[in-house]
């Protein structure tokens, strides 16, 4: 289980301004999917980074199983059991797919290991395995080969910053039955940071966070009904429009 | 032959005993093994140190492995070696430099090696450079390569120095035919005091000639490198010129490429970019378990394989 308490955050902005990303955020996360969500800029991404040690929280303590690792560097919160999957997946000259892979299982892995990960994500594995972690794969594959990485992990807290971004449609629904089969498989914790409806909708628990703060945490079925029912007076003029063509 | 010898030629031959096919061994400055086959020949010159590999027209798949290797403080070694290469054949070449220098004398080897390569014909030579010893003496290596590419042939090149070389002075020069292609690999890890300098020069002579020059760098600790390259496009023409160092430590690279456009149909690229490892990507390593240092070692030996 993985439990933020009073976590804050603040960053110098350009002007000098130091600004207050999150502000006293307590969250725990059981086993399960969780869905976290929010308008952009509303501190999700830096709460991810926060948990994956990347940024140092200014305030608060992050408890794993109920040890302390708020102090503990990135390296050493994964090997306790923490993956992330970056918003932004980061390109590497020389590496290729499979040394990601095989570096991200921890041991070595065969070519027929390292494949079924990547056929998971919708990637023909022949085509890519051999593959250069470079500007010559596409936003989408990155996305899908970071994906696998955190796979190939395999650890009980498994957090994703926005894992639909950049993958087609064509892709997407494959995505979701990537995320169904790690939350029957795993045990521990799926965390994801998501704007997308069918993936909240495959969530135990959503999360809202907004301003820096968590606005609402809860089940799925006490959280959705009324996020959906908030947003949509624009969706609902769109959809009169539509109707209207039609 | 003695062990340490033994093992040098293991580093930058793969050879374990004897290897197949034509070989030609040179250790501290005399011939210590050769064998020739049907196709290729291996003759000493008279005039001078070295040795001429001629390799018949239309041979295919044979291998010529022709290493160095210096284990003796102090030695000066001078050699010229000529290949030519038969019309149509498709061989590949090894040469390589192993030192090791335990003394506190100077151990230098300078090898120039000339292609003459015939029409149609297609040559993989593949180079590697290698130092050990603890000696203060300087192991010191400056390959010169001269290529002639005739009508439709084609030569890959890959060079590697990747350890224990004080310095280096590389100097490649070629002139490509026409249908002919020149393609360049080089691998370079400096590290400690060490200075390595490296040289291209292409002339894209005849009509359609192509060339790619790539060259991957590390430098670290307080190592220094210059890279040069020149491609001069004198006819319709294709070239490409890519240096990329990643810098560690308190080391200093600096790349020079040029390219000289001298017909109207000859398309010329140069890119250059050094810069120490993204700080993104230490961080993904990171993630998936490795200690700074160890994502460090991956970035930079998936670079330079």
């Amino acid at each position: 289980m993985l439990e933020l308490e009073h976590i804050s955050f603040s960053a110098e902005s350009e002007n000098g301004e130091t600004k207050e990303i999150l502000q006293d955020i307590s969250l725990k996360f059981e086993d399960g999917f969780i869905a976290i969500t929010g308008p952009n800029g509303g501190g999700k991404s830096t709460l991810a980074r926060v948990i994956a040690g990347i940024h140092r929280p200014t305030a608060g303590r992050i408890l794993l199983d109920g040890e302390d690792i708020t102090d503990l560097s990135i390296t050493e919160r994964a090997r306790r059991g923490i993956s992330f999957a970056f918003q932004q997946p980061v390109r590497f000259k020389g590496l290729t797919v499979q040394d990601l892979i095989r570096l991200a299982a921890g041991k070595d892995i065969t070519v027929g290991e390292a494949c079924d990960y990547l056929s998971q994500v919708g990637l023909c594995a022949r085509d890519y395995i051999g593959r250069e972690v470079n500007a010559s794969l596409s936003g989408g594959e990155l996305k899908r080969i970071e994906i696998a990485t955190v796979l190939a992990r395999g650890t009980k807290i498994s957090l994703f910053d926005e894992p639909e971004a950049g993958i087609d449609l064509w892709s997407f629904g494959n995505l979701i039955h990537v995320f169904e089969k790690m939350h029957q498989n795993l045990g521990g914790s799926i965390l994801i940071i998501s704007h997308q409806e069918r993936i909240l909708n495959i969530a135990d628990k959503v999360a809202v966070i907004s301003g820096g703060k968590v606005e609402a945490y809860g089940a799925k079925e006490d959280i959705l009904p009324e996020l959906l029912g908030a947003v949509p007076s624009v969706c609902k003029v769109l959809n009169d429009s539509v109707k209207g063509v039609e | 032959m003695q062990s340490v010898e033994q093992q040098l030629l293991k580093i930058i031959a793969d050879m374990d005993g004897t290897p197949e096919g034509a070989y030609n061994i040179r250790a501290n400055g005399t011939a210590a093994g050769r064998q020739t086959t049907a196709n290729i020949d291996i003759k000493s010159k008279t005039d001078k140190p070295g040795i001429d590999i001629v390799i018949r027209p239309g041979t295919k798949g044979e291998t010529v492995h022709i290493p160095v290797v210096i284990s003796q403080s102090g030695l000066n070694d001078l050699v010229y070696n000529d290949f030519y290469i038969g019309e149509n054949a498709d061989v590949t070449i090894m040469a390589g430099c192993g030192i090791h220098n335990c003394g506190d004398e100077e151990s230098r080897h300078d090898g120039i090696h000339t292609f003459y390569v015939g029409k149609n014909a297609h040559v993989k030579y593949i180079e590697r450079h290698y130092g050990e010893g603890d000696g203060t003496g300087g192991k010191n290596m400056n390959p010169t390569t001269v290529v002639h590419l005739d009508e439709g042939s084609e030569m890959e090149m890959e060079t590697t120095q990747i350890k224990g070389i004080d310095s280096t002075k590389r100097m490649t020069r070629a002139v490509v035919g026409k249908d002919a292609s020149l393609v360049i690999h080089e691998k370079l890890m400096t590290h400690g005091e060490q200075h390595a300098e490296t040289d291209f020069t292409v002339d894209l002579n005849g009509e359609n000639a192509g060339t790619n020059v790539v060259s991957r760098a590390v430098a670290k600790d307080r190592s220094t490198q210059v890279f040069r390259s020149n491609i001069n496009g004198n006819n319709l023409c294709n070239g490409h010129t890519e240096c990329d160092a990643i810098l560690m430590d308190q080391a200093k690279v600096c790349a020079i490429p040029e390219i000289n456009a001298n017909h109207l149909d000859a398309a010329l690229i140069h890119e250059a970019a050094i810069g120490k490892i993204a700080g993104e990507q230490l961080m993904k390593l990171m993630t998936l378990g490795l200690s700074e240092r160890e994502a460090e070692e991956e970035i930079v030996n998936g670079f330079l394989k």
